[in-house]
């Protein structure tokens, strides 16, 4: 669908639409480039205050995965005049806890009369030209890390079905509404090759589009991705939300996966609420950068989850 | 046999309605789901394997699906529980207060014990200090992988394996919560605790 429309042009531009991230990048002058993302989405959890913190991460998630920090943020609202006042006040008080975790400013927005709520953040941050994270650029030798858990998408599904633990929606509501800005103070002091964030497409999803751009291919541990408590179980019972199969058959050619067991297939291409940086970086810093983020106190599971190998037949190879 | 209509139900309401018909089963019978989407018609087809049904599954047209699960084994299951529902609740991996080098080796001693039991209990419930003695480097395991082998269902309390950073670990049995340990506590005849 966007194809149709206008193509823009700016010497500029250093990451516009063609790349598929939801963020664009400016350059300003030498010293400093402009990072513009937005995202918005209607509620995933009944809790007011969480929906905002949970909508302001995933939001401001694009700058860190960019290599950026967020520095101006606007409010992004729609909401139905027959809900209490004060539920937009907890979205908002929510969104704006997480703002102002993120080291960045919220300056107001816009709110629209709408059938049902819907918040997110239109987001500014700044980078360094010479220091944006790049989401191709693997090479065979490369370790591949991952900063959060994945099975938001089977838990959010879980919960819309009420069947969701309290265990297992505290765990997603930590998962999701935590900020990647930790990980990328931490990764940001090694010459990583390739970083991007886990969103919609799943974990195999954005696997593939970083493995296909860098020309490698990716050999992952399955039984090593960290993941929330009872997604697997979740994923038998088929709680597997549509987007899990618009993945996998988007990708499927491209990806080895003999004798795996369908649960963690359906793990693997579950689409992800503000999800974890994957990360690859040359293996000699392994041991360096797992025990900074330990040292960071990072509330989520980081893990390596794979290796990055020269080009085969498949762009993923599962084992 | 009991009809499902899911047709206009998106996910996950196809599978809760499937899951609400099959819980609702006191004998055996056949659950036949109708839906209208391609992610319901794979996800009912999980759910009902995952309930041990066996499952069918034809597409009628464009936008309708059928889907039919076959529940032989409700009555055996029901007739299983019925029988015995004697829960072991294991707190801590030592028994009694004192030394706990001997109480690492009673508390070995009782799940070997309760292994020998003429009717073995039907769950065996871990938590705090106890998820230890389902995870790998335990002493226990060998008992315990027994019982499971013969229907004795062992759980341990997923906040306790995080806790302790051991959910990776474990080695026998499935990851519960505290719901299920009320309600498994609650339905009990009798509870044992070492």
């Amino acid at each position: 669908m966007l194809g149709e429309l206008p193509h823009f042009e700016d010497d500029n531009l250093l990451v516009g639409i063609e790349t598929s991230d939801d963020a664009a990048i400016y350059k300003v002058n030498d010293q400093v480039a402009m990072i513009q993302t937005l995202d918005f989405f209607t509620p995933i959890v009944d809790d007011p205050y969480t929906f905002g913190q949970i909508a302001a991460a995933n939001a401001l998630s694009d700058v860190w995965a960019m290599g950026g920090e967020p520095k101006v943020a606007l409010n992004i609202v729609g909401f139905p005049t027959c809900l209490d006042p004060k539920i937009l006040g907890e979205i908002l008080k929510g969104g704006a806890d997480k703002v102002i975790e993120a080291g960045a400013v919220l300056v107001g927005g816009h709110t629209i009369q709408d059938d049902e709520p819907k918040y997110g953040l239109s987001v500014s941050g700044f980078v360094h030209p010479d220091k944006i994270f790049k989401n191709f650029g693997s090479k065979p030798g490369d370790i591949l890390i991952l900063t959060k858990q994945i099975g938001s998408g089977l838990v959010n599904t879980a919960i819309k079905g009420g069947i969701a633990s309290e265990d297992a929606i505290k765990e997603a509501t930590m998962v999701m509404s935590s900020l990647n800005k930790k990980a990328k103070e931490v990764v940001e002091n090694y010459p990583i090759s390739a970083c991007t964030d886990i969103t919609g497409f799943g974990l195999l999803g954005h696997c593939v589009e970083m493995a296909e751009a860098s020309e490698v291919s990716f050999e992952l541990k399955v039984e090593d991705v960290p993941y929330i408590l009872e997604a697997p179980s979740f994923a038998k019972m088929g709680l597997v939300p549509a987007g899990t199969y618009k993945n996998r058959e988007y990708s499927r050619a491209k990806v080895k996966a003999l004798d795996i067991p369908e649960f963690y297939i359906d793990l693997l291409y579950d689409p992800q609420t503000s999800g974890g940086l994957l990360i690859s970086v040359e293996e000699k810093y392994k041991e360096d950068i797992l025990k900074a983020f330990a040292k960071k106190g990072m509330e989520t599971k980081v893990a390596v989850i794979g290796k990055v190998v020269e080009k085969q037949e498949k762009l993923i190879i599962l084992k | 046999m009991i009809k499902v209509n899911a047709i206009g139900d998106v996910c996950p309401t196809p599978v809760i309605k499937t899951k609400k018909a099959i819980d609702s089963l006191t004998k055996a019978d056949v659950v036949e789901v109708l839906v209208d989407n391609e992610t319901a018609f794979e996800n009912v087809q999980k759910f009902g394997k995952e309930a041990g049904g066996s499952v069918s599954a034809e597409v009628l047209g464009e936008k309708e699906y059928k889907i039919v699960i076959d529940m032989k084994n409700i009555d055996h299951k029901e007739e299983k529980k019925a029988e015995n529902n004697t829960i072991v609740v294991i707190d801590s991996d030592v028994m009694g207060t004192g030394n706990d080098e001997l109480g690492k080796v009673l508390i070995k001693g009782f799940v070997y014990a309760v292994s020998q039991l003429e009717n073995l209990p039907n769950k065996i419930l871990f938590y705090n200090g106890g998820a230890t003695l389902t995870c790998e480097g335990s002493d226990a395991l060998e008992d315990l992988h027994f019982m499971a082998e013969n229907g004795v269902e062992i759980l341990t309390c997923g906040t306790c394996l995080d806790y302790y950073h051991i959910k990776d670990k474990l080695a026998v049995g499935s990851v519960t919560n505290m719901y299920t340990i009320v309600e498994a506590m609650d339905q009990a005849d009798k509870i044992i605790k070492p």
